[in-house]
């Protein structure tokens, strides 16, 4: 095996066009369990902790560039007043230990269903930026994930940055688990709400091949919440819209949870995190 | 591979390095370093948490090359038998020790959170201490131990 080191992007991107097989690693908090446990043997690993275009966010046009290689903490600690939903998704990761490694790009890169980052990511319509040797596109977040651990990402390219857009309303994102701490989601869901777009935005995780977005769900509460009116939410447009997001999940039966339940346990998610946002509407744009 | 970095304010160098391993593997097998254990492997228990650059790390999870000229402090630079850190003295103390194999790693978690916040709320001190498993379950007596850590770096500080 191969330990490659590159200090700029553009050599990380030189040699992942060599070696399309060399696995990047940040973190290591996916990639090191599967060669600890020698699950993967991979020629090479592509170690990107010394590139620091991957390291740090920038805001720019109404969205954060957020660095494939920032850590969690980094995430909980300076960017939860703009990037509300994806910092309460971060704060779930793991353990403190893990947070100070994990990134979203290695959340990305593994393509996991149960990724803690994706339903916000999904939610908000966040891009992923992508690059290699033969330039940089975007990929929508919606559009990325294509099966279970698999993604739109081609072998000899590299993923860069997260273009997520600013909170334009309240975010709130809520995972079902057996502890607070160092769970796999059961399932998770992710609502943003965009007040003056009159728009919601949902991301399920974990009950589907991929993470989802509930669509009918979006449009059904785009067109039943009272905006405006700083009145509270109904009960039967709150249980609508649950049932809606449990209906559009696509779970399994597995170890972690049976696909009925994870369908019930997500339209109770919705039904709360939706009540939670909608409550922290500010007043004086409701009014 | 040969992998240099600074351990405990000593700069170390390890040869023969799989390029696969891990810095846990690194600092026990390679450099007699065996205060952070070797539990899970996956970043679960926290047996093995150790500083990179001062922040905390479970060290089964970098990868050896990924250290390359950085700085671990692993369980074994906190103090000495002689003058025992703060921490490590009030896990003794309170009890906080049953079988001493998550012990380490706790003490480095612990260390890091009274270094950081020494007025860390109980809620706060669960939190900081999520990632690190006792299956002895003394979990009581490990609160106690950081709370008195906590006024002992606090009276070191004023």
């Amino acid at each position: 095996m191969d330990f490659l080191r590159p200090s700029t992007l553009d050599e990380a991107l030189a040699m992942k066009a060599e070696f399309p097989d060399a696995v990047p690693i940040a973190g290591g908090t996916d990639v090191m369990v599967e060669l600890n446990f020698d699950v993967r043997r991979p020629p090479a690993l592509l170690d990107l902790g010394l590139v620091t275009e991957l390291s740090g966010w920038t805001r720019e046009n109404g969205h954060v560039r957020l660095g494939a290689t920032v850590p969690y903490t980094r995430i909980v600690t300076e960017l939860g007043d703009v990037l509300p939903g994806l910092a309460m998704a971060a704060r779930t990761v793991g353990s403190p230990q893990i947070r100070n490694r994990g990134t979203v790009g290695g959340n990305l890169g593994s393509a996991s269903p149960a990724g803690d980052a994706h339903p916000p990511l999904v939610a908000v319509g966040a891009d992923i930026e992508v690059a290699s040797t033969r330039g940089s596109r975007t990929v929508p977040a919606r559009e990325f994930f294509t099966a279970p651990k698999k993604s739109a990402l081609e072998p000899d390219e590299l993923i860069v940055a997260i273009q997520v857009p600013e909170a334009a309303g309240p975010q709130q994102f809520a995972k079902v688990g057996t502890r607070n701490a160092m769970v796999i989601a059961v399932c998770s869901f992710a609502v943003t709400l965009d007040v003056a777009g009159k728009g919601v935005g949902t991301g399920i995780g974990s009950a589907g091949p991929t993470p989802l977005r509930a669509l009918e769900a979006e449009r059904f509460a785009a067109a039943e919440l009272p905006w405006g009116s700083g009145e509270p939410l109904q009960e039967n447009i709150v249980r609508a819209f649950g049932e809606l997001v449990g209906a559009a999940a696509r779970p399994i039966d597995d170890v972690r949870g049976t696909a009925a339940y994870r369908r019930h346990a997500l339209s109770v998610l919705a039904r709360r995190t939706l009540g939670w946002a909608w409550r922290s509407v500010p007043q004086e744009v409701a009014k | 591979m040969r992998v240099n970095v600074e351990v405990n304010g000593e700069q170390r160098t390890a040869d023969d390095v799989w390029p696969g391993e891990s810095l846990l593997y690194v600092l026990r097998e390679r450099l007699g370093l065996p205060g952070a254990k070797n539990a899970c492997e996956q970043g679960e228990c926290g047996s093995c948490t150790v500083y990179l650059d001062g922040t905390p790390v479970c060290a089964c999870l970098v990868a050896a090359g990924q250290v390359e000229g950085r700085s671990v402090r692993t369980v074994e630079g906190l103090g000495s038998a002689e003058e025992l850190d703060p921490v490590q003295d009030a896990f003794v103390r309170t009890g906080a020790v049953q079988c001493g194999f998550c012990t380490p790693g706790l003490v480095v978690a612990a260390h890091d959170l009274v270094h950081r916040k020494p007025d860390a709320s109980d809620a706060e001190i669960r939190e900081a201490l999520a990632g690190n498993l006792c299956r002895c379950t003394g979990y009581e007596k490990i609160l106690d131990a950081v709370r008195m850590a906590a006024v002992a770096v606090k009276e070191q500080r004023s």
